[in-house]
């Protein structure tokens, strides 16, 4: 049960979140990517990427054909490879979560739904409930809202606490990733100060971006955010998930996010459980390298099945 | 899907590009000559204790016939040279050095232990670099002094240090030869093969005989070199025990002085620090090169209201450090450089906690051969305890707390030495206020080990004194006349 925080409180968590430097963040990030990442742990890396997947569409012309596709696609990632992970979740539009649920039966993928007036968040409170438990009801497992990114660059943490707190209270049984946008964020003062709220006012992961804005998950807001986790988790004990999206379409970069969340938060994340990638084209790249690791050959991309 | 311990495999450079020679011999007058003493000693890769190639051990007489080829060398070529000319062969140099930068790189961290991570993308890099910044000064002297009557000393002695051997030599050797002065340079035993190389890029450069010479050997030959009547100048970076000695044997003489020696510097953490980056750079601080760098970080002073999140972030972070075979490109910290360092260093170890520190080691696995120590923090350490005064030279960081402004600058300048501090705020107003206040050559503010060849480097009090690097850099190897 969530303890719930009066304005002060929040007024006094805001005030105490941490500057973040950002050249010291960019300094973190270059040696991370200077890591080398070879032979077994990559192919160990490029399985473990393959199960954080978040297999997204997130198109006005979205239908349930095209739903159905992807969710075969998020159960039969490259059959030819025998002994891959499925991914995560399938994320989709609330309308399309009935299909989704349908499509992916028992096979133990998520369905994952965006919610409160994605991608912008411009509706009323009260349609944003709507929505959200349309999707809970449609079966849900897991829902992606968006914060008021207006309000929260207007200052008004009590607002965005509400809403989170709002859509946590009707997410009885889903887990709640929290989309902060961080792209018409400004800085990474502000990240910090969204992650360190949303974390407070009931988020399950926190994640980077709706991938409708650029820039999406770049590697300092993501160091930026794990550290409010890490600051949490030490505090607390709490867990909290993290989910870049947007931008992460290369094995490369899949894996230099994993070393990241190995070295700042623990081992304990690397599980889809508190790690996912929100990510429409990662998935065939991480195979094409998957398969290049077991064969010494790449493949061309018409070998692999999109989504 | 619960996925547990994944670790990064070995990703060693291969060593197999290097063409080592079993034995060197001393670099004189362009070419490569026996030495008189008819001694040689063995240079030791220090991460497997494997001997890497025999060296000249230049004596007395060497070393004389090495000043004499430079002091030829001078008054016939370079003092003649215009300055436009001796640039072409900087720049020639700095070109053939960055041609050969991976070879360079995995010669110094075979020969020094350390990281090939940081030989590959600081020590050799900033090594060309500094070339290139006085190559363009060789022909603009008169511009950088204006006003001022200015001339070439005539030859330089230059000893360098074991922690960075390339980039201590392209610090004195490119400002010295960008004047107009010619080098007999001794690099410290345990690492010479770089500065041998140096020598081989000379020769390719075309550089005329006897403008650079490189004289190997132990503190003996470097005393030879020091007490030569013939030097005009001395340049001397390394402890500062050797320091006094070479002071006191320039004394009565016309020999130009400048020494880069030790250091304790203090690394100060306020609380409206940027705490995550701050413990990063108090990471880098320390634990750069093994903590083989004379302006370590190495006294941690952090403001007490967050002092117990600092050590705690410290010690999770001093875990995902990767501490073994220097060639493996995800080496964070490799070999202590030679037997005898470690033995420092162990020394002091069993002497900080013999005066009531506590240590906090990680519990990561050490390679079976070779010199390797964990990296270290010392809390509950006085001011007054031996490891927060003197200079270990090596991976151990102490931490103390402190109060205030006033008691944060009294116990950063309560030491002999004086060459680096580094302060963590995100007040721009503090940060002009205490370093106006630290005693030290260079303060860091929100960073830390930040060198460019443009930027002074030196130190205050037992620290030494002249600046290398900059415009600064240029006036220890000129004369001023009126």
């Amino acid at each position: 049960m969530l303890t719930s925080f009066s304005s002060s409180d929040i007024a006094a968590l805001i005030a105490k979140s941490p500057t973040v430097d950002q050249i010291g963040i960019l300094e973190r990030v270059a040696r991370i990517q200077t890591r080398s990442i070879k032979g077994a742990s990559k192919i160990q890396g490029l399985k473990i990427a393959l199960s954080m997947i978040d297999l997204t569409t997130l198109e006005g012309k979205d239908t349930p054909s095209k739903v159905r596709q992807l969710c075969y696609k998020a159960q039969h990632l490259h059959d030819q490879a025998p002994g891959l992970p499925m991914v995560a979740a399938v994320c989709v539009y609330p309308t399309m979560v009935k299909e989704a649920k349908k499509a992916l039966g028992n096979s133990g993928i998520k369905v994952a739904s965006v919610s409160t007036a994605f991608p912008s968040g411009q509706a009323p409170f009260e349609v944003k409930k709507i929505d959200t438990l349309y999707a809970l009801e449609n079966g849900a497992d897991e829902i992606d809202m968006v914060i008021s990114r207006g309000r929260f660059l207007a200052g008004d943490y009590q607002f965005i606490y509400d809403e989170i707190a709002a859509i946590k209270e009707l997410c009885t049984s889903a887990r709640l990733k929290v989309i902060f946008e961080t792209g018409e964020l400004d800085s990474l003062d502000q990240v910090r100060k969204i992650s360190d709220l949303a974390i407070v006012a009931g988020a399950d992961f926190i994640k980077t971006s709706t991938g409708k804005i650029q820039p999406a998950a770049t590697f300092p807001v993501v160091l930026t955010m794990l550290g409010s986790i890490k600051d949490h988790f030490d505090r607390t004990g709490q867990m909290i998930g993290m989910k870049p999206a947007g931008g992460i379409s290369s094995s490369k970069l899949a894996l230099q996010h994993l070393l990241l969340v190995k070295e700042v938060l623990g081992e304990a994340w690397l599980t889809n459980e508190w790690y996912r990638f929100g990510a429409s084209s990662l998935a065939n790249d991480l195979l094409m390298q998957y398969q290049k690791q077991l064969t010494g050959k790449y493949q061309s991309a018409a070998y692999f099945s999109i989504g | 899907m619960s996925q547990k311990n994944w670790n990064l495999e070995p990703s060693l450079e291969s060593a197999a590009l290097l063409k080592l020679q079993d034995q060197y011999e001393l670099f004189i007058d362009g070419k490569w000559q026996a030495p008189l003493s008819k001694k040689y000693f063995d240079s030791i890769n220090p991460s497997d204790e494997s001997k890497l190639a025999k060296i000249a051990w230049a004596n007395e007489a060497d070393t004389d016939v090495a000043v004499k080829a430079a002091r030829a060398a001078y008054e016939n070529v370079w003092s003649k040279m215009s300055g436009a000319q001796r640039g072409k062969y900087l720049f020639r140099i700095a070109r053939l050095m960055q041609e050969q930068a991976k070879e360079l790189a995995i010669l110094e961290t075979l020969d020094g232990g350390k990281p090939i991570r940081e030989s590959r993308d600081v020590d050799i890099p900033l090594a060309c670099n500094h070339f290139f910044y006085y190559a363009g000064w060789a022909d603009k002297l008169q511009e950088a002094f204006a006003g001022q009557q200015i001339s070439s000393l005539g030859v330089a002695a230059q000893i360098t240090p074991w922690n960075f051997p390339l980039l201590m030599l392209a610090w004195k050797v490119a400002p010295a030869l960008a004047c107009g002065n010619t080098v007999v340079l001794k690099p410290a035993e345990t690492t010479s093969l770089t500065a041998l190389k140096f020598a081989e890029i000379c020769q390719q450069a075309g550089l005329p005989a006897g403008v650079v010479n490189i004289v190997t050997g132990y503190g003996d030959t470097g005393a030879a070199l020091v007490a030569h009547t013939d030097i005009d100048k001395i340049a001397f970076t390394g402890s500062t025990a050797v320091g006094k000695q070479i002071q006191k044997a320039c004394l009565g003489t016309s020999k130009k002085l400048t020494l880069e020696l030790g250091g304790k510097s203090a690394n100060i953490i306020l609380e409206d620090a940027p705490i995550d980056q701050a413990v990063e750079g108090v990471i880098n601080a320390i634990f750069f090169n093994q903590g083989h760098v004379c302006c370590a970080g190495s006294r941690l002073y952090v403001q007490e209201s967050i002092a117990a999140q600092v050590l705690d972030k410290l010690k999770f972070r001093l875990q995902s450090i990767y501490v073994g075979n220097p060639l493996d490109k995800n080496t964070d910290i490799g070999a202590i450089n030679s037997k005898k360092q470690l033995e420092t260093i162990e020394r002091y170890i069993k002497l900080g906690i013999a005066e009531g520190g506590q240590i906090y080691q990680p519990t990561c696995e050490l390679p079976t051969k070779g010199y390797y120590f964990k990296p270290t923090l010392f809390t509950d350490v006085a001011q007054s305890a031996t490891i927060a005064q003197e200079e270990i030279f090596g991976p151990v960081l102490t931490i103390q707390t402190f109060r205030t402004m006033e008691e944060v600058i009294q116990k950063a300048n309560n030491s002999p030495y004086g060459l680096a501090a580094g302060i963590w705020t995100d007040k721009g107003s503090r940060i002009f206020g205490l370093s106006q206040q630290l005693r030290a050559g260079v303060v860091w503010a929100n960073t830390y080990n930040k060198f460019d060849p443009a930027s002074p480097f030196g130190g205050y009090k037992e620290s030494g004194f002249g600046r290398e690097g900059g415009r600064h850099g240029l006036s220890a190897y000129l004369k001023f006349s009126n």
